[in-house]
């Protein structure tokens, strides 16, 4: 069924008895030719971009719990290409294209809001930095605008800028930045597999991989066994616990970010604003919440909440930067597990199975990926050959010295 | 989250830094294969359950080897890691 502004009119006239699910859920078949274990974004259009762009259509998502219930849906939504490293930025400079078009792709709202992101910097060595960021950024194509003090003034004129401790200097305005409705993307990307044949199997969660004479063959599930030619690991957070099925150690540590929203308010906040210096970003969603988050808890966690200290650090970053907001009340905090790798950047390649293949990494920045990402590891899959795009995301750069350290913090997972 | 000091007691979360796994303490000889130095550096079990990791208490300056649940936060022993003769 095509989803337009005609059919909402009319199934409201009709007391909206004509929707169907958006989905089929089909029982798991014997074998496929391609199965990609977990329904998150990146398993989601992964699976979309098998069928679209490379015809292969005998796909299974598996997923342990629902559709779009793990980070897709807990993330704080911001999508922007502003990096700096090549192999970075040509990757997210392709996924900001992809989401640019996103909507008309799958007929399916997913309320993609290009707002415009204004990172703040608060030093002459920060200005200097985001300055070569900003040609970086626009030696890419993607747009940049370095912003003095009176121009982030007149852009967000509710910021304190009177604070002494990080005096604001001005900000690297990013225009095609912005925000997205998370659950949108993965019920899109789900809607358009499924119409595309694939089968998306909810509550199955993969239990062993079967790898005979190097060769993977097949995965256990809670629902039984299920041969396949290739499978795709694509479980952020779980990443390690998954890859050890396959007796992979990965450079990979899970860690707890949290994010916060507030009660619904009348239209204040009109962009994306982050404050690096004091970890502290926000943003106002449709609804009218303000949604805000900070840093990693720091600590490796598996526990999808986090702890107060951070909490605190948060509330006070946002007071230092925006007094206004202080009135507002928080409703919900939450937390998601982090797959952090020791650069801060992802990984897209095979696995040193045959047949098997890795997606993880994504650290705190992988919604904005999840057009991208699926259509490079689709790509990857189906030719035997990494995308351009994505040709550095490697598993092995860690031992081969290629690292992508995009903050340059070191070798340490909780630092990015 | 409230760990435990060997030389100042229990203590708020926030007066600690996180290090990292204690893979950290079995550093390879200088001539050991690059394999070994890579897997030192990134490559982590990552358990979700009982995991033993390194913290710096700052204000005394003790390094702790906590062995805690990363699923529940937990916090099942603190050692100091000097105990070890590292
Ligand atoms: C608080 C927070 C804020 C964030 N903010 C942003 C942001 O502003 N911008 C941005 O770009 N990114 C952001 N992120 C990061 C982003 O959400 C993640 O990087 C991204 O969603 C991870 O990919 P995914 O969607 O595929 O993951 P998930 O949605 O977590 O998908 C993985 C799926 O695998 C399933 N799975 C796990 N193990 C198994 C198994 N054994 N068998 C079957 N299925 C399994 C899980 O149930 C899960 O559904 C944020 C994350 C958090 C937590
Ligand atoms: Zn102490």
């Amino acid at each position: 069924m095509r989803y337009s502004g005609f059919r909402v009119l009319s199934q409201g006239l009709l007391g909206n008895r004509g929707w169907r699910p958006a989905w089929r859920k089909p029982a798991p078949k014997p074998a496929y030719d391609v199965l990609i274990i977990g329904g998150g974004g990146h398993g989601l259009s992964t699976a979309y971009y098998l069928a679209k762009n490379h015809g292969i259509t005998n796909v299974a998502v598996l997923e342990k719990g629902g559709l779009g219930l793990g980070n897709v849906g807990r993330n704080t939504t911001i999508v922007r290409a502003n990096y700096f490293l090549p192999g970075n930025s040509e990757f997210y400079s392709h996924s900001l294209k992809l989401w640019e078009n996103l909507e008309r792709e799958l007929n399916y709202n997913v309320m993609h809001s290009q707002r415009g992101l204004i990172n703040l910097f608060h030093s002459d060595g920060q200005r200097d930095a985001f300055a070569r960021r900003g040609n970086a950024m626009l030696a890419q194509g993607d747009d940049a605008v370095l912003l003095d003090r009176d121009g982030v003034r007149k852009l967000l004129p509710y910021l304190d800028f009177e604070q002494t401790r990080f005096p604001i200097y001005g900000g690297l305005y990013h225009p095609r930045g912005g925000t997205a409705r998370h659950d949108a993307v993965a019920w899109g990307y789900a809607r358009a597999a499924d119409q595309r044949g694939v089968d998306l199997i909810e509550n199955c969660e993969v239990t062993g991989i079967d790898i005979e004479q190097g060769r993977m063959i097949g995965v256990q599930t809670t629902r039984g066994p299920i041969r396949a030619k290739q499978v795709a690991i694509v479980v952020a957070g779980r990443s390690s616990q998954v890859a050890a099925m396959a007796g992979m150690r990965l450079p990979i540590e899970s860690h707890i970010l949290q994010a916060f929203v507030t009660e619904g308010l009348k239209p204040c906040i009109d962009h994306v604003v982050s404050f690096g210096m004091g970890h502290f970003y926000i943003s106002q969603s449709d609804k009218g919440g303000l949604v805000f988050g900070g840093d990693l808890d720091f600590y490796a966690s598996y526990a999808a909440r986090g702890n107060l200290p951070m909490v605190e650090h948060v509330m006070e970053a946002g007071m230092t930067l925006m007094p206004m907001i202080g009135r507002a009340r928080v409703l919900r905090s939450w937390g998601g597990i982090m797959d952090m790798s020791p650069d801060g950047s992802p990984i897209i390649d095979k696995a040193p199975v045959d047949g098997l293949f890795i997606n993880c990494g994504w650290n705190y920045g992988g919604f904005k990926a999840v057009p991208a990402s699926g259509w490079c590891l689709a790509h990857l899959m189906a030719t035997g050959a990494p995308h351009q795009v994505a040709r550095r995301f490697r598993l092995d750069r860690f031992a081969t010295g290629h690292l992508l350290d995009e903050e340059g913090t070191g070798s340490q997972h909780n630092l990015h | 989250m409230r760990i435990t000091c060997p030389c100042c007691g229990t203590r708020d979360r926030r007066e600690f830094t996180y290090y990292g796994s204690d893979d950290y303490l079995n550093r390879p000889e200088a001539d050991a294969p690059p394999q070994a130095w890579d897997d030192y550096l990134h490559n982590r079990d990552n358990p979700a359950g009982q995991t033993r990791d390194l913290w710096y208490h700052d204000p005394c300056g003790t390094w702790i080897k906590v062995t805690r649940d990363t699923v529940t936060h937990a916090i099942h022993a603190c050692e100091p890691v000097a105990a070890e003769g590292r």
